[in-house]
């Protein structure tokens, strides 16, 4: 049985090639995670019919979208739903009749269309603007009308390109909480390109992480958050990850240093802790830190009521520590220090290999 | 505070010739003005010679700018919208008569459409004739203005990011509707542009029409022709007319500017 979304996504680009799998189910919402450049927009652009697949294939509850081999539906044809970080509302026609198109371009009478519309609106709390253009709105206010305008086709597809990264953090909140409400009740699947671990954790049921145009890892948000594989989604997840070979408790890192940990494991693993389990102090601790590195200070940042400092040893660990320590220690970029993480807190989990 | 308290003042070298070519381009404008016998205005306003050529004038640009509008706007769209071989050399041909000189494109009118040219023939057996006609004179203009609006259309489409119509056509719409309800509406302005720029080039049209059409009163002497012929017989009709068309042609100036220019700039 062949899952409702099939898609085998190849696209050959002189920059990059994209090589990707994705299969999901009517109501999933997977969020597809990963660095610049990793093809994360080509994907979605792929799916949408913006850019014709070199080989694989995308079908949808059945009905194939592109075969990869030259036969493929029109954009028009495809039952997709886009919405885009810049939202790109028609500016000359109001809230209303840009939700109104898509039905009015599917065939739709002009007043059933309106009426869909409206309703789109008020589900989306926006209901009041439906009369006003898109430059007398609000960023936030014009991503609502946005994603009213592509769910009112009643997609197969939605396709959210970055949909909440131009918004203000308090606007990408609200809004996020009704991404959460409505994408589950689409027809069809929703994949969300993001950058935001919340948007991960809190909207999606399943993640894709991409990496160099590949699948680096598939899981559900708490599988990816707890045992991220790429040093970015580590980072997304606020995590440090480091890579190497364990043997018994001991993991060897890629630059030759041994990391203790409490959990015996061989073969290839990936050491993963906080930022908050790491110390940080100006003289080489002793005691029972068993694992200490001596890095050069990066950043200074604040993350919420914490400093996160970055260092450059090992390859961009982070560390939180209070305000005050960061003032006591005198953090600032370009002073060494020592870094310490205990054996139990690092997790240790075996890298896993999703070539296909 | 000007700029200049900062980057210093302008220097005199770059002043001067600014200077210069400023008073160059007023003083002739201002000398037809001073000259203007504005006591004769209302007397020649009612001549039936120059009503006529102003009317033909009105009639024939406007005649050319919807003619313009029909073939001119989906020319441009292809150009900026539809990836064909040989896009650059179709934009190229696009853009001759823009540099032609206006005789030349009247005696290459005359070469398609003269008594004896390639359509010019078979149109005569039909007992059609469009040389010395005021369609002669409309064709003239839409051959000179057309590259103007398609110039500027084409811009203006270009200006209005694709990214547009991949949305319309996610939603269901197809090419044609979303020229005529995204396309269109969304470069308005330049295409408002493009007809007054194209309007204007026609009202000014002189070589291509007295080649192409002649010069006949009524029926096609339009305005240039008419100053042109005053100015042998009656200069001071020849200064009245310029005038008027002075005046036409800095409120097409304003009308861009205030209207469209400054909308597109918003």
């Amino acid at each position: 049985m062949t899952a409702f979304l099939d898609a085998h996504v190849v696209v050959r680009r002189p920059e990059f090639d994209l090589d990707a799998r994705l299969t999901a189910e009517p109501g999933d919402v997977v969020a597809v995670i990963g660095p610049n450049g990793a093809g994360k927009s080509t994907l979605v652009r792929a799916l949408a019919g913006l850019v014709p697949l070199d080989a694989g294939h995308v079908t949808v509850g059945g009905e194939t979208w592109d075969d990869g081999a030259g036969r493929a539906l029109d954009v028009r044809e495809r039952r997709t739903g886009m919405v885009f970080q810049r939202q790109l509302l028609f500016p000359h026609l109001t809230a209303l009749d840009n939700v109104a198109f898509g039905p009015r371009s599917r065939g739709v009478r002009r007043s059933e269309a309106r009426r869909l519309a409206q309703g789109w609106l008020d589900r989306l709390g926006v209901g009041d603007l439906a009369g006003r253009r898109p430059a007398h709105i609000s960023g936030g206010q014009a991503q609502r009308v946005s994603i009213a305008r592509a769910l009112a086709t009643d997609p197969r597809l939605l396709l959210l390109d970055e949909p909440l990264a131009a918004l203000d953090v308090g606007v990408a909140m609200a809004l996020r909480v009704e991404l959460a409400r409505h994408l589950p009740g689409v027809h069809g699947v929703s994949v969300l390109v993001t950058h935001d671990a919340l948007d991960t954790l809190t909207v999606a049921n399943r993640v894709v992480v991409l990496d160099q145009g590949r699948v680096a890892q598939v899981g559900t948000p708490h599988e990816v958050a707890q045992e991220p594989q790429t040093e970015h989604v580590a980072r997304l997840m606020g995590l440090n990850v480091l890579r190497g070979r364990s043997s018994g408790t001991v993991v060897r890192l890629a630059d030759g240093t041994d990391l203790v940990t409490a959990t015996e494991a061989d073969g290839e693993v990936n050491a993963c802790f906080g930022p908050q389990a790491v110390s940080l102090t100006h003289e080489e601790p002793v005691g029972s830190a068993r694992n200490h590195f001596r890095g050069t200070i990066r950043s200074v940042v604040p993350h919420g009521s914490a400093v996160r400092v970055h260092l450059d040893n090992p390859a961009g660990l982070i560390a939180d520590v209070t305000p005050a320590s960061a003032a006591a220690l005198d953090l600032v970029p370009g002073r060494r220090v020592w870094a310490a993480v205990k054996a139990t807190e690092v997790t240790v989990y075996a890298v896993r290999d999703l070539t296909r | 505070m000007t700029t200049g308290t900062r980057l210093g003042r302008a220097p005199a070298h770059l002043l001067v010739p600014a200077l210069l070519g400023l008073v160059f381009l007023l003083v002739p404008l201002a000398a037809l003005v001073a000259r203007t016998p504005f006591r004769g205005l209302p007397q020649r306003l009612t001549d039936p010679v120059v009503l006529d050529a102003l009317w033909l004038s009105l009639w024939t640009a406007t005649a050319a700018m919807a003619i313009s509008l029909v073939v001119g706007l989906p020319l441009a769209w292809v150009l900026a919208r539809v990836d064909f071989p040989g896009r650059s050399v179709v934009r190229v041909a696009v853009t001759v008569p823009l540099v032609l000189p206006p005789v030349v494109a009247g005696v290459a009118l005359l070469s398609a459409f003269g008594r004896s040219g390639v359509i010019g023939a078979p149109l005569r057996d039909l007992g059609i004739s469009i040389p010395y006609t005021s369609t002669a004179v409309v064709l003239a203009h839409v051959f000179v203005a057309l590259p103007f609006f398609v110039v500027s259309v084409e811009g203006a489409l270009r200006a209005t990011s694709r990214e547009y119509d991949e949305v319309a056509a996610a939603l269901g719409a197809g090419r044609g509707r979303t020229f005529f309800r995204v396309t269109v509406p969304m470069a308005l302005p330049g295409i408002v542009a493009g007809l007054v720029l194209g309007w204007a080039r026609s009202l000014g049209e002189f070589g291509a029409t007295i080649t192409f059409a002649g010069n006949f009163p009524g029926i096609t002497q339009t305005m240039p022709l008419a100053v042109y012929e005053a100015l042998s017989t009656d200069p001071e009709a020849a200064l009245t007319l310029s005038f008027i068309m002075l005046v036409a042609s800095v409120l097409v100036l304003a009308l861009l500017r205030e209207r469209w220019f400054g909308e597109i700039a918003r």
